[in-house]
Order: structure tokens, then sequence, then C-alpha cells
């Protein structure tokens, strides 16, 4: 599905606050991934700009979003990121949200409106598995 | 070096590695998945060695990374390389480290890769981007 949906319209969605890049909420937003189980994150993404929701707050969460090229991350169920991690997020360059809907809830909202799951490229060494 | 347990500063040599990479105009490819391997290397050797070292190798045909700890070495590799094993403790999955796909994804990512451990010697993970590949 071709989609126009961007990162404030993800906000304006899930009726979360933007705790860091105020700045690029025009930036569009077409994969999505949810997870709290980091490892799986960093096997399942592969393509820049996915958004993540996730209900992790571990500071490991940020550095993950710098090495895949996240386009945003949007905290689920409430969960605040604390000082030091708005201001990593800044300095990074990397769009914070929070917002108090579940996992379920904001990955169906998304979802109805065309987000679909990030998608891992295959890999070489795949086919010979 | 890398500090056994020290969590606060895990995960900050990958970005320092991409970093470098980008400076000697590495190709964008291996940047990404160089720097998901020394994320997914310096992890461990956070959460399950005694402290080790990384390092990252340039060459003209290859980027390697090497990532060498002090112990105290995996009993079974091949246990070790299956995608959902994993000895992760508590405060680790906690975090949400844990699925058992660290080494699974390090191979993934990588061209080339190579586990060595030692038991009470330590592990030794060599892992290689081929260049040039387009």
């Amino acid at each position: 599905m071709n989609i126009e949906l961007k990162l404030g319209d993800v906000a304006r969605l899930t009726e979360a606050d933007v705790l860091a890049g105020e700045d690029q909420l025009e930036r569009q937003v077409t994969q999505a991934c949810a997870a709290d189980l980091l490892s799986d994150v960093l096997a399942l993404v592969q393509d820049e700009g996915v958004l993540l929701l996730t209900g992790c707050m571990a500071p490991q969460v940020l550095r993950i979003a710098e090495v895949l090229g996240l386009g945003g991350l949007l905290f689920v169920r409430g969960k605040r990121p604390n000082q030091s991690m708005c201001d990593y997020a800044r300095e990074a360059g990397l769009p914070l949200l929070v917002t108090d809907f579940s996992m379920f809830e904001a990955c169906g909202v998304l979802y109805t409106e065309g987000v679909s799951g990030a998608q891992r490229k295959r890999f070489p060494k795949d086919s010979a598995r | 070096m890398l500090q056994a347990g020290n969590l606060e500063e895990a995960g900050s040599v990958s970005g320092d590695v991409r970093r470098e990479l980008a400076t000697l105009k590495v190709e964008e490819d291996i940047i990404r998945r160089a720097g998901i391997v020394c994320f997914e290397g310096e992890m461990n050797i956070a959460m399950y060695s005694q402290g080790g070292r990384i390092i990252l190798l340039v060459a003209d045909d290859r980027v390697e990374l090497l990532f060498s700890d002090r112990g105290p070495g995996i009993p079974d590799i091949e246990l070790a390389r299956t995608p959902g094993y994993s000895t992760a403790p508590d405060w680790a999955r906690e975090m949400g480290f844990g699925a058992g796909m660290g080494i699974p994804n390090m191979e993934r990512q990588s061209d080339r890769m190579e586990v060595r451990s030692r038991l009470d010697g330590g592990t030794v993970i060599r892992a290689m981007f081929q260049r040039g590949k387009g």
C-alpha cells in the first residue's frame, strides 16, 4: 500500500507527546517494528528509517536506533524516557515519542493507516540455509 | 578496552566504529552491517565476559572486527550459534537482551565469521566484511 504517513501523523494518531525530534515531524514513516526485545530488533530490522514501537527503556535502545538508522522511537504504555535519554536522542537527531496506548493499540492504529511491518532483506547466507 | 558489566557505556563502541568507517568512506552497506555486528559483540563482552577488547581493521579489500575477551569461554560453540539459545542472566533479559540471536545475527550480517573459545581462557570472534562487491 502506498501511503503518505508522517511522524507528525503518528504522534497525532497515537496521541503521543514528542520528547525529541520536533523538527522531524515531516519525516515519512512507511515501515514499523514492534518489540521489547532489543535482540530481536537487531536481528529483524534491516532498512533505514524504520519506526520502532517499544516498551524497553534501557539506554541501549538509543544506541540500537543509531546503529540501525531508525526513523524514530515510539515508547508505548506511557513509559517515559529519562532526561539523559532525551538529551542523547536530541544530540543524535533521533525523534522520541511517548504514547499511553498499549503496544497492541499503537500497532493497530498505525497498521490501519497503512504502515507496513519492517521486512529484513535477505542476506547472501540465507539462501544457503 | 571494554569493562565487564559496564552497561551504561555498552553499545557505544559501535557508534565509534560507524563514524570511523564513514570517515574512511567505506561502503554504506558494510558500515551498517559492521555496526550491527559490533553492537552484538560489544553487548556479548559486556554481558557475559570478564572484559575484553574490540579491534577494527580496514583494508582495501575488507573490513574486519576482532572481538577478544578474558573469559570465561563458551562451553559449546555450536549450541551458542543456535538461534534462540541464550544463557543471558535475568538482568540482561530485563534490559531487552538474551533473545538468543546474538551470535546467529553476527554470522548473518558478516561475510565470514570465526568463533574460537577456550574454557577458562577466553573467546575470540573474527568477523569479516568483503569490500568492493558493488
